[in-house]
């Protein structure tokens, strides 16, 4: 479904990503770990279209997407779940929600996000940004599930929430996967990780350093915390 | 009393042309993120435009309401288009100087064509006379732009505030590079919001050319104070910027009619407002801290 070739991208002459390569097929839930500066959130933006400096290849169902403006790009399938929530002030709940237009074959009518989510069917006429920190994560996937997207690129969805939502929103991903969304996940929750993803990419100093299957991370996760350093 | 009353009410309806301009300005800093210099020379285009049609070819005031705004605004995307699109991924201050730039090309070609002495507009028929509110009479054509000022700026908050095409706007006003992730093409969107607040501008001129003086630098004397009036609002704040202009408009009149005896202090109350309102709140009254994008 989502294949890079030879992703490169720099912050003017700082190199953040090098040459990386991978491939997410469709129904799968992946994800992306890696150290704090590695390159995570960056490699996302350059999926999203967002990143102006960037070269390689970046393939949606075999199509190359990669000058496509971000908002064709969304349109054609990829739904964004931004790191710091993107919760619009000068936008109600509702409106949060319905902004996007619907993109892909199987979006969620309103009703069904509000009966999933009772807390944002409470808060639906505040603005957005009024929301706890939890609520706000939740209003991002539930955004992203109304477009019908046919991929997810969630940049730590987990960070900074509680157990309890955490838990949640693995849930979320799950039921997303069992209808076929296709997910590339920013995590540096590693027992979160291996609970809801297929497989794992690690990222190390804009290269992709290796890639894991779920027993692997399990077995390792020592090392690997140790390394991520959490 | 009834003096106080009168003043307020020439206060308001002051404030009115303020929080039309100001409107203007903050709908188009909030999407393009460029303070249009212009906007001024784009009031005394209202204004003169008026005038010229009305001397030169007979149309009366109510069309010129009418097609003075609709010229102007196609006007301001056709530059939008043409050369301030072109600046807008620089330092704004280059679209700030292109305008400023725009606006004395504007005044200029004016000048050279009607001179500077300003040239009188007659109120229309059906708005002269005087409206008796008991205590004071005032004129009808002022109670007639207060009404149609204030019916405008709620049309403008609802359109932004409860339809699809004013959330689009907000949200591209408040997170451009976020709002395109979401499949919306807020480019598109840039064109036709520059020439909306370009023709608030020429309403206001037209508005203006009956009591005020029509003269080609109608619009740099104001601007000056909108720009105040922006700031005190809070930039890109349309509430802030509709609130501020009437708020602005009632402390001129007030201090015209109550500091008159020291003009210097009269004329510069409103730059004293704006520091201490920046001292207090850096963003303005309605503003907040620009968000990340």
């Amino acid at each position: 479904m989502l294949r890079i070739d030879n992703l490169s991208a720099a912050y003017g002459e700082a190199q953040v990503l090098r040459e990386v390569s991978l491939e997410v097929a469709a129904g799968e839930v992946v994800t992306l770990v890696g150290r704090n500066g590695a390159g995570k959130s960056t490699l996302l933006r350059c999926v999203m279209g967002l990143h102006p400096d960037q070269r390689g290849a970046v393939r949606l169902d075999g199509r190359d997407i990669s000058r496509l403006p971000a908002y064709k790009r969304a349109r054609a399938g990829l739904g964004w779940v931004p790191d710091d929530r993107g919760a619009y002030a000068t936008l109600t709940v509702t409106e949060n929600l319905t902004l996007p237009p619907r993109v892909g074959p199987d979006p969620w009518p309103l009703e069904r996000v509000y009966e999933a989510f009772p807390a944002l069917y409470e808060r639906r006429d505040s603005a957005a940004t009024m929301l706890s920190g939890g609520e706000q994560q939740m209003l991002a996937l539930a955004r992203v599930l109304r477009m019908g997207a046919r991929l997810l690129l969630c940049d730590e969805p987990t960070e900074g929430l509680s157990p309890l939502l955490v838990q949640q929103v693995g849930d979320l991903l799950r039921e997303a996967k069992k209808h076929g969304v296709t997910v590339l996940l920013v995590e540096q929750n590693l027992h979160f990780a291996t609970g809801v993803a297929d497989r794992h990419y690690l990222l190390a100093e804009g290269r992709i350093a290796e890639a894991m299957e779920n027993a692997e991370v399990r077995s390792r996760e020592r090392e690997l915390l140790a390394y991520l350093g959490i | 009393m009834s003096g106080f009353l009168q003043n307020t009410f020439n206060g308001l309806v002051g404030g009115a042309f303020y929080a039309l301009l100001a409107l203007g300005l903050a709908v188009i800093f909030g999407m393009l993120r460029v303070v249009n210099f212009a906007h001024g020379a784009f009031y005394m285009l209202g204004a003169f435009g008026a005038y010229v049609l009305l001397a030169e070819a007979g149309v009366p005031f109510w069309a010129a309401l009418v097609i003075m705004p609709l010229a102007l605004g196609l006007l301001g995307m056709v530059l939008e288009r043409a050369v301030i699109h072109r600046l807008t991924r620089l330092d704004p201050l280059y679209n700030f100087l292109l305008t400023f730039g725009l606006t004395l090309i504007l005044q200029d070609l004016v000048k050279s064509r009607y001179g500077v002495q300003s040239s009188p507009y007659a109120t229309p028929a059906e708005l002269s006379g005087t409206v008796d509110f008991g205590l004071f009479d005032f004129p009808t054509y002022r109670v007639f732009i207060l009404g149609f000022t204030v019916l405008l700026c709620v049309a403008v908050w609802w359109v932004l505030g409860r339809t699809r095409i004013g959330m689009v706007v907000r949200a591209a006003t408040e997170r451009p590079e976020l709002t395109r992730a979401f499949g919306i093409d807020v480019g598109r969107w840039v064109t036709p919001v520059f020439g909306f607040g370009i023709a608030l501008a020429g309403l206001a001129g037209v508005l203006a050319a009956p009591m005020r003086a029509v003269n080609p630098l109608m619009g740099a004397d104001l601007i000056i104070v909108v720009f105040a009036v922006v700031v005190i609002g809070g930039l890109g704040s349309i509430f802030g910027s509709v609130a501020a202009g009437f708020g602005i408009g009632l402390v001129q009149a007030w201090g015209e009619a109550y500091l008159s005896d020291y003009p210097l202090v009269s004329q510069t109350v409103v730059f004293v407002v704006m520091a201490a309102v920046l001292l207090w709140r850096p963003a303005g009254l309605f503003g907040r801290e620009e968000a990340p994008a």
